[in-house]
């Protein structure tokens, strides 16, 4: 089907994801999700640990079946695709891992891993194509090529992740979501592999669902971010508008926990949010972030918020500022 | 400068630790110097390798018994030298006078104890004659202080959250009250929210006992919240030192600082680039001739290849850098 010039790269339409527990009991890990993103777009996706953010990437690339709700990529739905639907689609969107160090096999050389993908899809007729399209990728993501027949163990963590983005490359995705792709990396190895990543959007247009709990990243590489709490969305905007105008108290809170490096925010008292994230499981009706909330109010607790648009492109969940 | 010394609770003097094993020697930290002063918090910052750890470990002297060896240097704890300290007088020394918080919560507690008995072995291995009821007391006091119900003596670290965990893995660290709480990287397995919630209570703390810290981390943003001077770490060396102002609002910085600021993403400003440092860390088996930066410093010059820049101090800030030698004449002495 041809996709029109705006329509969305991928869409959910009030995705959901509950994980059985033992003795009946229901973990929410994602709970009604909306979002879309377009080709050459990043969409930023924060929250603590425990949000949903790692499940709700994975849902996006079906590599866990959604309990309900609607997942269409280039206008196609495909939730309801079998495994062997699904196969021809992983050539289109891709996943980089958050830990170099175990998303790698210990047993096969760099451009094997990079090969690999290419092998299972016959991208190519012949080997010598292949691992040819291999060094290139290698050369792309910049690891030297004299690395092609180490294994991962003798490369340290920022080399690991340009292998994975490598791999994640090698079969010309439309897709990346990267999940939480610099968390392990040393600040001045993580700015290079961001750097990396906005020149690979640019060159080949790349769409990103960026999973990170680091708002300064995100911040950086975004175009649209969504603020998650307890599987829901509750806050999603243009970067720039999320970070000038926070509106859910959670956002708020979440901004306002970040250590600045700058002396002149020390004398600022720093609003702390109180308690945890509270259990996932079984949730009751109302506002998650509502235990921990300075303005909750009865209506909080009552019923879930709707996320309203509050200005064009701007959207929160919380009964306050909505006037639910 | 001597009267400065008199308020320091702690003096590193050219410190010198390696690793040895039959394969290999890895230089760790390589003749640093600090001090902290009574009541100060002190920053360590610096990449995964700078040696940050080993430091620590060593004012405890907590190496690896058959790798870690200190080679040269003094460590002067409320003016005693602790590398003269025999293995009965250190065991006097650690979680009473100096504790220490170890980066990952989930794994420094034990299992198999509630928190209460953790929290109580350390009380009772410092204070000899000390009542079962007082022990029970402090023990409920310190968990208050740290934030935690005293009702919750009888938990099991399993039952805590992470921030709950390094909240009473602070308690046990502080329990004995000592002169000095040495943090490593105290918050880095934390979510955000909840890493601002310890640093608020670290910070009261410090206050209300009126200990000094040294605060390990990688993150500049918790040195500019919680720190008075700051000491950056590469490599094995401090190439540079100073008041929290010195390094955050001077203007001449080591290149390596610069390029630390310039790697993190800037939350209230947006720029379409980072500006990272270009390479990685130099090998510790196997560290440059000259400045351990020179390879990756965009400022390299002939001369830092060659020589080991010596540190330049001035009033508070120090320098080890070739771009700013010879600037200040004799000012110049080894660091």
């Amino acid at each position: 089907m041809p996709v029109e010039k705006s329509a969305p790269l991928v869409r959910t339409e009030g995705l959901k994801k509950y994980f059985k527990l033992k003795g009946g009991a229901q973990l929410h890990a994602v709970d009604g999700v909306d979002l879309e993103i377009r080709q050459g777009e990043t969409l930023g996706v924060v929250g603590e640990s425990g949000c949903g953010k790692s499940t709700l990437g994975r849902l996006m690339l079906k590599l866990i079946e959604p309990t309900d709700g609607k997942i269409y990529f280039e206008g196609k739905d495909i939730t309801k695709l079998s495994v062997r639907q699904m196969r021809p689609l992983r050539k289109e969107m891709q996943i980089i891992f958050q830990d170099p160090y175990a998303c790698l096999d210990a047993r096969m050389s760099v451009i094997d891993i990079i090969a690999e993908y290419m092998f299972i899809h016959r991208t190519y007729k012949t080997r010598a194509e292949i691992y040819n399209r291999a060094a290139q990728l290698m050369d792309q993501v910049g690891l030297a090529r004299r690395y092609s027949n180490a294994y991962p163990h003798e490369l340290d963590g920022g080399r690991r992740q340009r292998i994975g983005i490598a791999r994640a490359l090698s079969l010309g995705p439309k897709l990346i979501v990267c999940d939480e792709p610099v968390s392990a990396l040393d600040v001045s190895i993580q700015a290079q592999i961001l750097n990396l990543l906005m020149d690979l959007q640019e060159e080949l247009g790349l769409a990103y669902m960026f999973v990170t709990h680091d708002l300064s990243v995100v911040k950086h590489i975004s175009n649209q971010i969504m603020v998650m709490y307890l599987g829901q969305c509750v806050e999603r905007a243009e970067a720039d508008e999320l970070f000038a105008h926070p509106t859910h108290p959670y956002t708020k809170a979440l901004l306002a926990a970040i250590p600045r490096p700058d002396l002149s925010a020390r004398s600022e008292e720093v609003q702390l949010i109180r308690g945890e994230v509270t259990s996932p499981i079984n949730v009751k009706p109302g506002c998650r972030f509502a235990a921990r909330c300075d303005h909750c109010t009865e209506a909080c607790t009552e019923k879930d918020p709707k996320l309203m648009e509050i200005s064009p492109g701007h959207f929160v969940a919380c009964t306050m500022v909505n006037g639910q | 400068m001597e009267e400065k010394r008199q308020d320091n609770i702690l003096e590193i003097q050219d410190l010198k630790v390696i690793y040895k094993t039959d394969f290999e020697t890895v230089e760790a930290v390589n003749h640093i110097s600090l001090s902290i002063g009574k009541g100060k918090t002190l920053g360590l910052v610096g990449e995964t390798g700078a040696g940050k750890t080993t430091t620590a470990l060593s004012i405890l002297r907590l190496l690896p018994a058959t790798t870690g060896r200190i080679l040269e240097g003094s460590i002067t704890f409320n003016g005693h030298n602790l590398l003269e300290y025999d293995e009965h007088q250190m065991q006097a020394v650690r979680g009473n006078l100096i504790s220490m918080v170890f980066q990952d919560p989930m794994t420094s507690l034990n299992p198999v104890l509630t928190v209460g008995e953790q929290i109580a072995e350390a009380l009772r291995l410092h204070n000899e004659h000390i009542s079962k009821e007082e022990v029970e007391k402090r023990v409920e006091e310190t968990l208050s202080m740290v934030g935690i119900l005293p009702a919750r003596k009888h938990d099991y670290p399993h039952q805590f959250s992470g921030g709950m965990k390094q909240r009473v893995v602070i308690a046990i660290a502080l329990c004995c009250e000592p002169e000095l709480l040495i943090a490593d990287e105290p918050t880095t397995a934390l979510d955000v929210t909840i890493q601002a919630q310890v640093l608020a209570m670290m910070r009261s703390l410090r206050e209300r006992l009126g200990m000094s810290m040294l605060m390990i981390t990688h993150d500049l943003g918790i040195v500019a919240q919680t720190c008075d001077d700051v000491a950056v770490m590469y490599a094995g060396e401090i190439l540079e030192a100073g008041t929290v102002t010195d390094l955050f609002t001077g203007t001449d910085h080591h290149p390596y600082t610069q390029g630390l600021f310039n790697s993190i993403p800037n939350i209230d400003a947006r720029a379409h680039r980072l500006k990272p440092i270009p390479g990685l860390v130099p090998d510790p088996t196997d560290l440059p001739k000259g400045c351990v930066f020179s390879p990756r410093c965009e400022h390299c010059m002939e001369i830092c290849k060659e020589k080991r820049p010596e540190t330049v101090t001035r009033g508070t800030h120090s320098l080890r850098c070739h771009l700013f030698q010879n600037q200040e004449g004799g000012d110049a002495h080894a660091g």
